[in-house]
């Protein structure tokens, strides 16, 4: 399906990465032709009118665990970078393949290829074949690659390839099967737990191993004050490291887990206070480059157990962009900073010319009321599962319309 | 002993003379002086944990259990309180002591009581938890006493069945009637010895063991502590959680130095499969640091009194010489108050249920 006729988005606040500026976005063929305060409407054109709305880049989620249209498109996403942990393991070129067919038109998919067969962390997976059939990175999936040798030679092959390799940050003999970070609530609770350390060791071996051959490597999350300052000064240093965060990790603290609460059982699991705060800090600060839903639906067969038999994640796609915005109502970014984290950086990361208003990007478009107000229900949630950590939580921001390459999504 | 019956509410007034239980005693004083009347007494429909309960919860709970000891020292032990009621012991993991005592407890109070144990369930089929427990619930159990592998099982259950559910133990968060038990027993001793204190103020309790892992220790530092103790943990570093302090309790590696000057110590029992060396290097070497020998108990105070939940592993943790200390040790007093414990459990969590006037769910 391809755009037929022009169409423009009129009297909006558009989102740039120079800051937002009132104006007309024109989207021909699937592309951005113009943004700005100076752009004509032509006859012919198909006028949407976004008074007293945000028009901002269709969101680019990096890293969900399920494909799940419905609460993609609910919450603004219109690319989303998929991890290679599904039931069968995205190491294989044909499935590679596959994937990255399965969303068009509506939704584009940038499979992550697996970094290992199985995603066992043993034996490199083919990862040039896996790029050519469409893969957008290397994941090392839901785990920490235990053997440094294997990480090694997997950032090698990546730099040479060019593609970016998404880490997971958590020494996994440390972590063990723990289900909660070591502190007061997990005691309590009598829950198995690791060091928040977990972290910071898993990092600082990576990018160790990173620095010795300048290749790409992305956390997808950090979750601790001492992993941002890993990160801080990784990044001062030059090296080529971006890390992201999940709303879970700067909306909630481990507090959230008593009661055996498993929607709050996540992967790595929830920090202590003032690891969100830290959280906070580095959003602000410029350290982390992403934010992503993690969107990982569970369902009761899944959650309804007790809380370290439970399966980690949350389903967070509806969600992502509210949580973000209220990051902008409390001051710690702006609106733009907003849109380079959910929708510019992760784009860039995927190499792909989307996630941006600027003539010649792809025109994937949400048209957002930044201040309408909803209650997070999870018994009305699109998603496949209503494992939401957020349940009950007044929340501001909605998706008004959804523009993917041109063409209006019915949501 | 003192009997706790003559102060009852209405419907169980008199409740001394159906069971002939004596009623001379003035120690502790009379339960209508110091508990709130009625459900008020005891306003929670499930025993999942210490940490629920207010000091005087706990409090009610060790005067309700007196009167049991009173009674299973008789040799006619049964009481018909809870007649014609069905109470399902669902054990989820291997359990001799604590199945026993629950058994006993309900049997000696008149109700029928079911044991289920994981391994011919069909919770090896696949059966999940949650089903398991609404099956659990169609049958119309009057109680059910869960014991579990994982921390929090039993409040899942409780949230999904209709009727009271006691913690047998569950995971490494709590197992609450063993700390109740434990605070019986210690009450005893001292009232023996001539400590008549409702309390543990002023009290120094060491516990020592496997804390990490351990749902005793958790209850057994709230109840405590609840009850006015000093309480002290001590463990080799491994096994020493994270965050203990917050909980309450002074955390020690060095067991002389958690010994000094203490007037309980509470051993706990270590896994074996805790000695394999990813914990501590061997039993050997454990029982070198933290095994407690009558040699170490002469740091405690003078007469500190030993405890242990069991099954005592002689020669790691404790000394066969220190577990059978018949002034010292109240190893075997602590099950004899298990049953007892679990007998005023099971009473007052019944009593909405039985129609006990002043114990009606509110409207």
């Amino acid at each position: 399906m391809r755009q037929m006729r022009p169409v423009v988005i009129t009297g909006g606040r558009i989102v740039t990465t120079g800051g937002v500026i009132d104006g007309t976005v024109r989207l021909v063929h699937g592309l951005i032709d113009a943004a700005g305060p100076d752009v004509e409407v032509q006859d012919g054109d198909e006028a949407i009118d976004a008074r007293g709305k945000l028009v901002a880049p269709g969101l680019v989620d990096f890293g969900v665990f399920a494909i799940d249209k419905p609460a993609f498109h609910f919450g603004g996403i219109t690319r989303a970078a998929l991890m290679p942990d599904q039931s069968l393991p995205l190491d294989h070129p044909s499935r590679v393949n596959f994937i990255a067919k399965s969303g068009k038109p509506d939704l584009w998919v940038h499979p992550l290829a697996a970094a290992t067969r199985g995603l066992a962390g043993s034996e490199l997976a083919e990862v040039a074949l896996m790029r050519d059939a469409g893969a957008r990175g290397v994941a090392s999936g839901r785990r920490w690659i235990g053997d440094s040798g294997v990480m090694l030679s997997l950032l090698q092959y990546a730099a040479m390839l060019d593609l970016v390799v998404v880490a997971h940050a958590e020494d996994a003999a440390l972590a063990g099967e723990a289900a909660a970070t070591a502190g007061e609530i997990a005691t309590r609770l009598g829950i198995p737990s690791a060091p928040a350390e977990a972290e910071t060791l898993a990092l600082a071996r990576d990018i160790a191993l990173a620095e010795m051959n300048g290749a790409r490597i992305h956390f997808r999350q950090v979750t601790t004050a001492a992993g941002f300052e890993l990160v801080r000064q990784a990044k001062s240093r030059g090296i080529a490291i971006t890390c992201g965060i999940t709303p879970a990790h700067f909306m909630l603290s481990d507090l959230e887990t008593a009661d055996f609460r498993t929607f709050a059982r996540l992967s790595p699991p929830l920090r202590s206070e003032a690891d969100r705060q830290a959280a906070r800090a580095a959003i602000a600060d410029g350290t982390v480059d992403v934010i992503a839903s993690g969107h990982d639906p569970r369902g009761a067969e899944d959650k309804r157990l007790p809380f370290a038999d439970a399966a980690p994640g949350m389903a967070g796609a509806e969600t992502l962009l509210a949580m973000t915005l209220g990051l902008v109502r409390d001051e710690v970014i702006d609106t733009s900073r907003a849109f380079e984290l959910l929708a510019a950086k992760p784009a860039e990361l995927l190499g792909v010319e989307a996630g941006r208003i600027e003539p010649g990007y792809e025109a994937d478009i949400a048209i957002i009321d930044p201040d309408a107000p909803w209650i997070i229900d999870r018994s009305r949630m699109k998603a496949t599962a209503d494992n939401t950590p957020f349940d009950r939580q007044g929340t501001q921001g909605r998706v008004t319309h959804l523009i993917k390459g041109g063409i209006a999504i019915a949501r | 002993m003192h009997d706790g019956l003559s102060v009852m509410h209405g419907s169980t007034k008199g409740r001394a003379e159906r069971y002939g239980v004596s009623m001379d005693h003035t120690f502790p004083p009379a339960a209508s002086d110091r508990f709130p009347g009625g459900r008020l007494a005891f306003p929670h429909r499930d025993l999942t944990g210490i940490g629920h309960l207010e000091r005087h919860e706990i409090l009610y709970l060790l005067h309700e259990a007196q009167q049991w000891v009173e009674l299973n020292r008789r040799s006619a032990k049964h009481a018909g309180l809870l007649s014609g009621l069905t109470i399902i012991n669902a054990f989820f993991e291997a359990s001799t002591r604590t199945l026993l005592s629950f058994e006993i407890a309900g049997k000696r109070l008149g109700a029928d009581v079911v044991n289920m144990h994981a391994a011919q369930s069909s919770v090896k089929k696949g059966e999940t938890l949650i089903d398991t427990a609404i099956t659990l619930n169609a049958m119309r159990a009057d109680a059910i006493v869960i014991r579990h592998g994982s921390s929090g099982a039993t409040q899942l259950i409780a949230d999904k069945v209709d009727c009271p559910v006691l913690n047998a133990g569950d995971g490494s968060h709590e197992h609450p009637t063993q700390a109740l038990l434990d605070a019986l027993a210690l009450r005893e001793a001292l009232v023996r010895r001539g400590e008549d204190s409702e309390d543990f103020t002023g009290l120094t309790v060491t516990i020592c063991g496997d804390i990490l892992h351990s749902r005793v220790a958790r209850s057994n530092i709230l109840c405590l502590t609840a009850m006015g103790a000093n309480v002290r943990v001590c463990s080799p570093p491994a096994l020493m959680p994270a965050g203990v302090a917050a909980m309450g309790a002074t955390p020690f590696l060095d067991f002389d130095e958690a010994l000094a000057g203490t007037d309980v110590v509470m051993m706990l029992r270590l896994q074996t499969e805790r000695m394999a060396g990813q914990f501590i290097p061997s039993a050997r070497e454990y029982h070198h640091l933290y095994g407690l020998t009558s040699a170490r108990l002469q740091q405690a105070a003078p007469d500190a009194l030993v405890m242990h939940p069991g099954p005592m592993n002689r020669g790691v943790e404790i000394d066969s010489d220190v577990a059978d200390m018949l002034d010292r040790s109240i190893v075997t007093q602590q099950v004899e108050m298990g049953v007892a414990i679990r007998m005023a459990c099971l009473d007052v969590l019944t009593r909405t249920a039985r129609g006990v006037e002043g114990w009606e769910n509110e409207a």
